[in-house]
């Protein structure tokens, strides 16, 4: 059971904070603080979401660069508390619209009135943003989301192919339009992060995909919906390597090594016509995640080459080809490398008639970065740099530099082709014709290509 | 590391600060107390706001509490909650104007809207005043019994709280009893989850001083409770579901195929999305299979893919805690995930917490199948930018090469390590090395030719420059330069910072003084004589200490300094087996991230049922054992074998048995309980103990119940603490060892380890410490001979599917030990039985 929550800002204010059981004494917060700021002095190492102080247990996650912490002096499921922690924030952000500090002071004493009702006592009531309706009185003041930075995966659909307005998932789930009437609609995200680990001579050594379908509905009435997944879908491997490359892809079917579904999900007809059926509750939820080894074509090939170029110099090209189609375009790419820790210089040369690229050379850590705004499908973009180095270098200098580490996001493209047919809303009326927002969307989780 | 904390913190520009504030918030809240003006709520508002706000940030504003009360007579629900709130946080230290609050909470618990009831009773069970207790029964009982679903929940806890206050005031008004009826009857889930909350709490703290308490909690882990609860487990939200499943990982199923049913039946619980609602119900998968390995070791190939996908799915913090999970599950059966390594490959994103799991996972699992990759791999860690991850690559990368049998390819990894010329991959390395040169002197020719040719003076760590040392003198007659080399560290002694370095030195320069004496004795008068100067105690004694042994006599000072070594086998594990058994019981809890089991950091008042333990484990560690302890082959050897571990020793199981004919001579314990066993009237034997017990007044624990045959009377209230307990138990060796037959009652009356505790102490002998779950229990007894200050010390380990029981004793006197073993045996064996 839970002894205390609170919620401390990047700068260990206390935004939040409630004493369930007078258990755990009242500095517990600058304990906690004080400890993740400084978990090893000498190293730079990060906090674990869990740790012991004298006899309690102080577990945390981090959202919106707020820290959500719970305390507990048993020894409870460190899942459990973790999840509860993640929900939190979660039916906060549907009350709030926006999660961030900001809107938390704002509205600290309607979050009070959340934190009544789903705990008590330390136990776990309920973290339905539907069933806490009738507990909240309080009116959400809304922030301006616009002049904030974008937060989680809201802020990627601003560039697809289909524009939406940008305040469409950062509306609370209880505060009326400025129009009176709420707008019927629903978003359903496919959002895929992708691991892929390429060898030094660019053969793909690992890769997963790791998938979540994720829901958000502005709908009354709890209509029932029907989400239709590719027909040919197919769930668990039954080759004994989950890593058999040479098992044949050809037909364009998606094989999941895994999934699991949000509770309300109902299966009946999964098995026969890969449909998920459910009545959504308001609020963002993730309706099912996934996980996937099967090969797939990465988004980016990268290469990377570092040469001697005489005694105390040394030359490194990076060069990255968008494997998709022209009609995509993915943005806000980062490639990052580290460079022999001798490195004094880095002198960069551009490909003729670049635009919005940027690169540095970050002497702290000793790393290239080269930032793009957005890469066209099918093209290909190329960085030279010189390196000069404070001594001779002497070894095998490929093994004093890289990995390249590579950061995008590619809206409205997804690596397993797993994909929604379509998303049916049983009809309340004639009239009634919802908005149906359906979007994919490709991160990097790690992209790392080896020297 | 955290300096103290002040009570209040300096506040932020942002925040609201210093008392000014305070006294101007009493001012305004007076003003507006009785005010019915128009806009007075959104004032109050406002005002109230602030108040809380100053709250949080931790400023005391308790002294506007008369004010906060006054202004409390509302019907605005926003200012009710923001009141109740403040209430609840100051009550406790102004009990006397708490009071004032009582008056308008009981009216709301009376409200129309529940809504209003639940909030204000829930408010009311908060104040945690002592002296105004007597004004919750009411409401409580009333609550209980209410209409809305909302507010009974609310009472459920309100029962806890009240509780919390007052334990006799919540046995007085029966309200444990109330909950477990509204716990079985309720038609809302969550209000039997609440019920099942207050009461697992309750008699929890309880079991250990009162029977009943203990009866209550094993009621709730039996079959009746569980199906009920199992059957309606759907109803319940995903917390509650959590608890449920907790619950249903301590009861024992009767045969295979309630198993098999009730792991049909929450299989589909392994999809869901909320990850300690999979790890619960793992947990139910694991602990019902224990004693069927197959089915056990299926089980393990069933959640393998739900983890993986948790750990892909949620936040970073999420992921650590599924792969802690995974981690133990691999370190108990890596054979089981030899051929998943790719998953546990660290990706760059990762934080350095996670990897350091990943790294784990990934040295357990190498085997002959997967060790090039894995190590290819490691290798790729270790020129990392993150030094801390790429020095645990390089220990890494040394732990595959001590467990395999063929290190031919990794030690020309290793070695390699060495040409990269960065100070900590050779730091890390040279540690290495020494480590499997001791295990493989063979590879000595190799090895030495690459450290030859690193320099001492590019050295700086301890932990290496101590390992080159080390080398320096075990391969002296092998490195040419190794006593000019020695000799110049010992001219640096006064720059040596770290005594473990000199220490090293010392033993070096001694070992190469015996292999090549001519070139090293200067070196070693040197050194022998900045040691004796040396102010480290150690350093300073081990100095003379050889001194005096090569002024004795140089050859014996050889046989000591320097014998011929035998390689070792294996490096010892630094945690015990049981440990590990231990932490594996407490699956889905904190101990799984820590590593350790609960009772090493939690208090002793948040402890779970059952779980006075600390002393068993303490024996456990007896042999502590540091990273470089040797052990035994055959404990490694054991381990191969030993896949899925049952958790009970290996060792020593074939000791004669003998429950034969001498055993009768010392039951007349068994006599008297067949005789008592007549006048029982009930069939159901473990309640029947304590009644007929009591019936007869012998129900006092610690009293010796029985009349034991002249030979051995034990003492019926020995004292012994667990310290000493541990002791003797290292020092004896077993006198006795065999193996013993349940009743089947007895089976049936053990649920947990508390009743054969009682049952015991009634034939006076105590127990120290014991754990386990079903099936197997663990116990640690002690018994003293009356009049005499000899101690039997017994090991029992019961496993209730085959209603066997392994006993070994130790004993002072060995002479009375077959006597104390055939008494004990009686005593067990009549368990139940009565």
């Amino acid at each position: 059971m839970i002894s205390q929550f609170f919620v401390l800002s990047q700068r260990g204010d206390n935004i939040v904070f409630r004493d369930y059981r007078g258990e755990v004494a009242k500095g517990s917060a600058e304990i906690f603080f004080r400890k993740v700021k400084f978990w090893k002095e000498d190293e730079a190492e990060e906090a674990p979401p869990v740790f012991n102080v004298d006899g309690v247990n102080y577990i945390h996650v981090k959202v919106a660069g707020l820290f959500f912490v719970a305390t507990s002096r048993v020894n409870v499921s460190p899942s459990l508390v973790l999840e509860l922690l993640q929900r939190i924030a979660r039916v906060t952000k549907d009350y709030l619209g926006v999660l961030n500090e900001d809107s938390l002071r704002k509205n600290f004493v309607l979050v009070y009135e959340l934190l009544d009702e789903v705990i008590d006592f330390g136990y776990p009531q309920t973290t339905s943003t539907e069933a806490l309706k009738s507990y909240v009185f309080n009116e959400p003041i809304v922030v301006d989301a616009g002049r904030l930075p974008p937060l989680g995966p809201a802020a990627m659909f601003m560039q697809g192919t289909k524009r939406m307005p940008g305040t469409a998932v950062t509306k609370s789930v209880v505060a009326t339009e400025p129009g009176g009437k709420k707008r019927e609609e629903i978003f359903v995200d496919i959002i895929e992060k992708i691991s892929v680990t390429f060898s030094s001579s660019g053969y793909i050594l690992t890769s997963e995909i790791d998938g979540t379908i994720q829901m958000k509905s502005y709908l009354t009435g709890n209509p029932e919906i029907r989400l239709a997944l590719n027909e040919d879908l197919s769930i668990g491997r039954n080759g004994s390597s989950l890593y058999d490359y040479r098992s044949s892809t050809g037909g364009g079917t998606v094989i999941l090594d895994d999934c699991n579904f949000h509770e309300s999900v109902h299966l009946d007809s999964f098995d026969i016509d890969r449909t998920l059926t459910l009545i959504p509750s308001d609020g963002e939820f993730a309706v099912m995640n996934y996980r996937m080894t099967q090969e797939f074509k990465p988004p980016f090939r990268v290469t990377a080459l570092i040469e001697e170029a005489g005694p105390s110099k040394a030359e490194v090209i990076l060069k990255i080809r968008a494997d998709f189609s022209p009609n995509v375009t993915a943005n806000t790419i980062t490639v990052q490398m580290p460079v022999p820790s001798y490195t004094m210089r880095a002198s960069f040369e551009l490909e003729a008639g670049a635009t919005g690229q940027t690169t540095d050379f970050k002497e702290g850590s000793r790393r290239l970065e080269w930032n793009l705004k957005k890469i066209v499908g099918g093209a290909e973009h190329t960085l030279r740099a010189k390196l000069t180095f404070s001594q001779e270098m002497h070894g095998n200098i490929a093994k004093e530099a890289g990995p390249v580490n590579m950061n995008f996001t590619i809206p409205m493209y997804n690596a397993s082709k797993l994909q929604v047919r379509y998303l049916q809303i049983a009809k309340k009326s004639k009239t009634y014709n919802p908005y149906r927002w359906v979007r994919y969307v490709t991160q990097a989780n790690s992209y790392v290509a080896r020297l | 590391m955290a300096p103290p904390v002040s009570a209040t913190k300096s506040p932020s520009p942002s925040q609201p600060s210093g008392k000014s504030e305070v006294s101007d918030l009493k001012l305004q809240l007076r003003q507006l107390a009785g005010s019915r003006a128009p806009g007075a709520d959104d004032a109050k508002r406002d005002l109230f706001k602030r108040v809380i706000s100053c709250m949080t940030v931790g400023i005391d504003v308790s002294p506007a509490f008369s004010e906060m009360v006054m202004c409390s007579a509302t019907s605005d629900v926003v200012l009710k909650k923001m009141c109740y709130l403040y209430v609840g946080n100051y009550a406790r230290g102004n009990p006397d104007l708490a009071l004032l609050t009582i008056n308008f909470l009981q009216r709301d618990c009376h409200d129309q809207d529940p809504t209003i009831r639940g909030l204000a009773l829930r408010s009311l069970c908060s104040l945690r005043v002592q002296n105004l207790v007597e004004y919750l029964v009411a409401p409580l009982v009333a609550g209980l019994k209410d209409h809305s679903s909302y507010v009974r929940t609310v009472a459920a806890i309100g029962v806890l709280k009240l509780y919390h206050i007052s334990a006799t005031t919540c046995h007085d008004s029966d309200f444990p009893a109330a909950l477990k009826a509204l716990m079985l009857s309720d038609p809302d889930a969550q209000v039997v989850a609440n019920c099942l909350y207050s009461l697992l709490e309750i008699w929890t703290q309880e079991a250990g001083n009162s029977e009943e308490a203990a009866r209550e909690i094993e009621t709730l882990y039996g079959k009746p409770v569980i199906y009920y609860l199992l059957n309606r487990i759907r109803d319940f939200s995903e917390w509650a579901q959590c608890l449920l499943l907790d619950l249903v990982s301590k009861y024992i199923p009767a045969d295979n195929n309630e198993i098999f049913d009730m792991m049909n039946l929450l299989e589909d619980r392994l999809q869901h999305a909320n990850g300690a609602v999979v790890l619960a119900t793992i947990k139910v998968f694991l602990h019902v299979t224990m004693s069927m390995t197959d089915v056990h070791q299926q089980v393990y190939e069933r959640i393998k893919a739900p983890l993986l996908t948790l750990v892909g799915a949620g936040s970073p913090e999420q992921s650590y805690a599924v792969l802690c999970h995974l981690h133990i599950l691999v370190m108990r059966a890596p054979m089981l995930f030899s051929s998943d390594y790719k998953h546990f490959y660290c990706q760059f994103s990762d934080p350095s917490y996670v990897k350091k799991l990943k790294l784990e996972m990934l040295t357990a699992i190498a085997n002959e199948s997967n060790t090039y990759e894995i190590v290819t791999e490691l290798c790729e860690y270790a020129g990392n930018v993150d030094v801390p991850i790429a020095r645990e690559s390089i220990r890494a990368v040394g732990k595959i090469a001590l467990q395999q049998y063929d290190v031919n390819a990794i030690v020309d990894r290793l070695l390699q390590f060495l040409e990269m010329e960065k100070d900590y991959v050779t730091a890390e390395t040279l540690v290495l090395v020494k480590d499997l040169l001791r295990k493989y002197p063979q590879w000595s020719h190799d090895c030495i030719a690459v450290v030859g040719n690193i320099s001492s003076n590019s050295i700086q760590e301890p932990k290496a420059k101590a390992a080159l040392i080390w080398m320096l003198g075990e391969y002296s007659q092998d490195m040419m330069d190794a006593p000019y080399v020695l000799e110049s560290l010992v001219e640096n002694w006064e720059e040596e910072h770290s005594p473990e370095v000199r220490l090293h030195l010392l033993t070096a320069v001694m070992k190469c003084f015996f292999k090549r004496a001519p070139e090293t004795q200067k070196a070693l008068g040197a050194a022998l004589s900045a040691g004796l100067a040396d102010s480290h105690q150690d350093v300073h004694d081990r100095a003379l200490f050889y001194y005096r042994l090569l002024q004795y006599d140089v050859a014996v000072a050889e046989r000591v300094v320097n014998p011929p070594k035998q390689a070792v086998s294996v490096f010892a594990d630094t945690q015990s087996s049981e440990i590990k058994d231990r932490i594996f019981d407490e699956f889905n809890s904190l101990s799984i991230v820590y590593q350790k089991p609960s009772y090493m950091f939690t208090d002793k008042e948040h402890r779970g049922p059952f779980e006075f333990a600390e002393d068993l484990s303490n024996l456990a560690i007896g042999g502590d054992s540091g990273d470089d302890a040797i052990r035994s082959a055959q404990r490694y050897q054991e381990n191969d074998k030993d896949l899925l571990l049952s958790t009970s020793d290996k060792e020593e199981n074939g000791g004669p048995t003998r429950n034969g004919s001498n055993s009768s001579t010392y039951s007349a314990p068994s006599d008297i309980n067949s005789s008592l066993s007549a006048l029982a009237p009930s069939s159901t034997a473990q309640t029947a103990t304590f009644a007929i017990d009591d019936l007869l007044g012998l129900g006092v624990p610690d009293a010796p119940v029985l009349t034991l045959p002249p030979s051995l009377i034990l003492n019926s209230k020995p004292v012994l603490d667990p310290g000493t307990f541990q002791k003797k138990w290292g020092q004896l060796t077993v006198s006795s060892s065999q193996e013993s037959t349940l009743s089947i009652q007895g089976v049936a009356s053990l649920t947990a380890p508390q009743s054969l505790i009682r049952h015991m102490q009634n034939n006076s002998i105590q127990c120290i410490a014991s754990g386990g779950h079903p099936p197997n229990y663990k116990f640690f007894f002690f018994a003293q001979k009356e009049g005499s200050s000899s101690f039997f010390l017994v090991e029992c380990i019961v496993n209730t599917a085959s209603a066997k029981a392994q006993i070994k004793i130790k004993s002072d006197d060995a002479s009375a030990s077959d006597a104390f073993a055939s008494l004990f045996q009686s005593a067990l064996s009549n368990f139940g039985s009565l």
